[in-house]
């Protein structure tokens, strides 16, 4: 690698620090553990008026669309700090799913076709949410599509709620009525996060784009969703750090604050350096699909590769820091540790990243 | 206000007058420190033209531009790190005088006089002796870990002044003379087989009182400046994407498919991966600078380079295989400089174990990020109020 690289803008601007305020103090508002955990066993699981305001009132559902198709012409950069917000609050909202993947899915269809259009116009709106159906742990690199609309997908993300459905396969991208369709919700690891299962077989569906633009679509639609995925586990992990430092400083065993013990501050220390080493990989991300740089399918590996891990290892140690409590179903830390174990598989695993490293770096395996 | 515009002329003002084809190095050296250019956020008169640091990228590129010859800052670089910025905050105004100016052009080589066999992590403990005598102080002790100290023409040095105070207060902070007779330096031979560090012994050494620097006692918070510019400096370096220790390894890789296995592989890629990733987290660090907004992550940099360096390192070992059996040279020498990327894997390897040992351990350093970044409690100490000499040692 002997190519100069641009220089990213791995800061937030004012705008980007007011948006987190004006976001954080709603998710603070309007969540909390106890009714998060009656909603994760309830028949649903995903928040709707919390969506409404986020999405339709707040209108982030449409950061990402063109102002000329109805949306705040923000970018990836303004998204990825709303991802923030919404791991550190584990908010059950379907940002990244319809107002990231399906919607940059259509955004990558380009200009002309009315139904995408219109379709791209009601989702900015936020009164109306797509899920793209193919299962959550399928990453840029490696989704494969089936042939024809036919068989059942597995583990799509909150596809229960979606009011569309984005449907990839080898014959073109078609939208499908989710009314239409049979989705049977699953049981979820991430309590946070719903998953459904979707039977294709005979749907009616508009074909919205041929195979290979559906095909580029889709990678470009998981690509967002791989790079901003990593700014939520970003916020999924500084939350485990903040509440761990708290906890240590207050929880007292052997006459002293534990947090005082160099055995558990070393590893909140070392944990901090990875949150913040995090916040430059997503950043980083960020910025490289906002302003379309040629090195964002490299920014978009790494941040994943190396932010997933991290949500994992703050999330266990939150766990493992808090002691008897971390282990319990009233504390919070489990949600962030189902979290952050679901979204390491999420959009791609940490290997296949790496693989696409190896191939984009010049690094190839034997 | 000077702004970039002015400092791009005044600059080339400096190119036209002494153009450096003709210049001596030395000359245009001091010419440029007299034009306020040396290092621009310094005070006017001291080599700068008190403007933020930020501004020095127009000076130092236009000088780049017309191939000016740079003070060779590796080689005088706990000068310019550690050194000056201390005689800069705490100095007089004759001492900024005499010491800046020397010292910037690299005519006089600083080297730094703080470890002690038995004060490492615990420096505060420090033994080293300095006793008031007329207008002098007179110094015994023995100094350890001193890169430089066979070039140098001073050092800075703390010492005990009192020891029956509590071991923080009784430390004061001077400048020592490294040509006078009671300075012994002997090299420290260590584990690459070659003595970057010395051992310096300090016999009736003595020093004016004009060469202290702050007040008689308050020698520890002078330190703490020293200190917080070392690990910045250590930490802060701007460097390309494969610029630090993964380039080597990652060239091996690429040109050496015979080498190539699958569990190296793996391995590589996720080191890659980190590499990549504590060089953006350089990059906004150096961002937060520029823009004002100094945050606490400068702590952090070198503990993640350290484990990356020895990291990196062991796996090229590993990768080259039967060559990695072998060693470039054991032979004592005693290198001017010090490149962490140089040599061969097996030097890499073994002088990257240094890496979070010096400039404060990884350990210390998960201390300071726990305690003044994360406001975590202190462990309980006994220590604190105890005067020096009734320490266990």
């Amino acid at each position: 690698m002997t190519a100069e690289q641009a220089t990213p803008d791995l800061l937030y601007s004012e705008a980007e620090d007011d948006l987190r305020a004006a976001v954080r103090s709603l998710l603070t508002d309007r969540t909390d553990t106890p009714a998060a955990l009656a909603r994760a066993e309830s028949d649903t699981p995903c928040d709707p008026e919390l969506w409404r305001a986020l999405g339709a009132g707040m209108e982030l559902a449409g950061l990402l669309v063109p102002e000329k198709l109805g949306g705040q012409g923000a970018s990836h950069r303004e998204a990825a700090v709303v991802l923030e917000e919404i791991g550190r609050s584990v908010a059950p909202v379907p940002f990244l799913t319809s107002a990231v993947i399906a919607t940059e899915t259509l955004l990558a269809l380009g200009d002309g076709k009315g139904e995408v259009t219109s379709l791209v116009r009601e989702l900015a709106s936020g009164h109306r949410t797509a899920a793209l159906v193919v299962p959550f742990s399928a990453g840029p690199h490696g989704v494969r599509l089936p042939g024809t609309l036919t068989g059942t997908v597995s583990a799509v993300a909150d596809a229960a709620t979606a009011d569309v459905l984005l449907v990839p396969t080898g014959a073109g991208l078609y939208a499908v009525d989710a009314a239409e369709a049979a989705i049977v919700p699953l049981t979820p690891l991430d309590l946070t996060r719903p998953l459904a299962a979707v039977t294709l077989d005979g749907l009616p569906g508009a074909l919205l784009a041929g195979p290979d633009a559906t095909l580029a679509a889709v990678r470009r639609g998981l690509l967002a969703g791989a790079g901003l995925l990593a700014s939520e586990q970003l916020g999924v992990a500084e939350w485990c750090l903040t509440e761990t430092v708290a906890y240590t400083r207050e929880r007292k065993q052997f006459n002293r604050p534990v947090g005082s013990f160099q055995a558990l501050k070393h590893r909140m220390a070392q944990l901090w350096l990875e949150v913040v080493s995090a916040r430059a990989a997503a950043r980083n991300a960020a910025d490289a699909l906002a302003t379309g740089s040629p090195e964002t399918p490299l920014a978009a590996a790494v941040a994943q590769a190396y932010c997933a891990r991290v949500a994992v290892h703050a999330a266990e140690e939150c766990v493992q820091l808090h002691g008897g409590i971390g282990m319990t179903w009233e504390h919070p830390a489990h949600l962030y540790l189902k979290r952050a174990k679901s979204a390491q598989i999420a959009l791609g695993s940490a290997g296949e990243h790496r693989a696409a490293i190896a191939e984009l770096v010049e690094l190839p395996a034997p | 206000m000077t702004d970039a515009a002015e400092l791009r002329t005044r600059t080339r003002e400096l190119l036209a007058e002494y153009p450096p084809a003709t210049t001596e190095p030395l000359d245009f050296l001091k010419a440029r420190f007299d034009a306020g250019l040396a290092w621009v956020h310094y005070p006017a008169g001291l080599g700068g033209l008190d403007v933020p640091r930020s501004l020095q990228a127009v000076v130092d590129a236009e000088l780049a531009a017309a191939g000016a010859p740079d003070n060779d800052p590796r080689r005088i670089g706990i000068g310019l790190g550690m050194a000056a910025p201390t005689v800069l905050k705490y100095g007089t105004e004759e001492q900024k005088r005499r010491f800046l100016r020397p010292l910037w052009v690299g005519e006089e080589v600083w080297c730094q006089l703080f470890s002690e066999p038995g004060a490492g992590s615990d420096l505060a403990a420090l033994g080293t002796r300095a006793v008031r005598d007329g207008d002098d102080w007179v110094v015994d002790g023995q100094k350890v870990w001193t890169s430089s100290a066979h070039l140098a023409r001073w050092a800075i040095l703390i010492a005990r002044t009192d020891p029956a105070l509590p071991k923080h207060q009784g430390i004061s902070y001077f400048i020592c003379d490294m040509t006078d007779p009671g300075v012994e330096v002997r090299p420290l031979r260590q584990i690459t087989g070659e003595a970057e560090f010395n051992e310096v012994f300090l016999t009736g050494v003595r020093i004016p009182d004009a060469h202290r620097l702050g007040e008689v006692g308050a020698g520890w918070k002078v330190a703490q400046t020293t200190l917080m510019n070392e690990r910045v400096s250590i930490g802060g370096m701007r460097i390309p994407r494969e610029g630090g220790m993964i380039g080597p390894v990652a060239r091996a890789w690429r040109e050496r498919p015979e080498l190539r296995t699958h569990d190296l592989h793996q391995r590589l890629l996720a080191l890659w991966v980190e590499a990549e990733v504590a060089r953006l987290t350089g990059e906004r660090l150096r961002q937060q600078l520029v823009a004002g907004q100094p945050g606490p992550e400068g702590s952090g940099m070198k503990l993640a380079f350290a484990r990356l360096n020895q990291e990196i390192s062991g796996l090229e070992v590993e990768l080259l295989g039967q060559e990695g059996l072998l060693y470039s040279d054991w032979t004592m020498r005693r290198p001017e400089l010090v490149d962490f990327t140089g040599r061969d894997a097996g030097y890499r390897y073994l002088r990257s174990k240094g890496n979070s040992i010096e400039g404060g351990t990884s350990e210390v350093l998960l201390n300071i990020v726990a305690e003044r970044v994360l406001g975590l409690p202190a462990e309980p100490r006994n220590d604190k109020d105890v005067a020096w000499k009734d320490l266990a040692r």
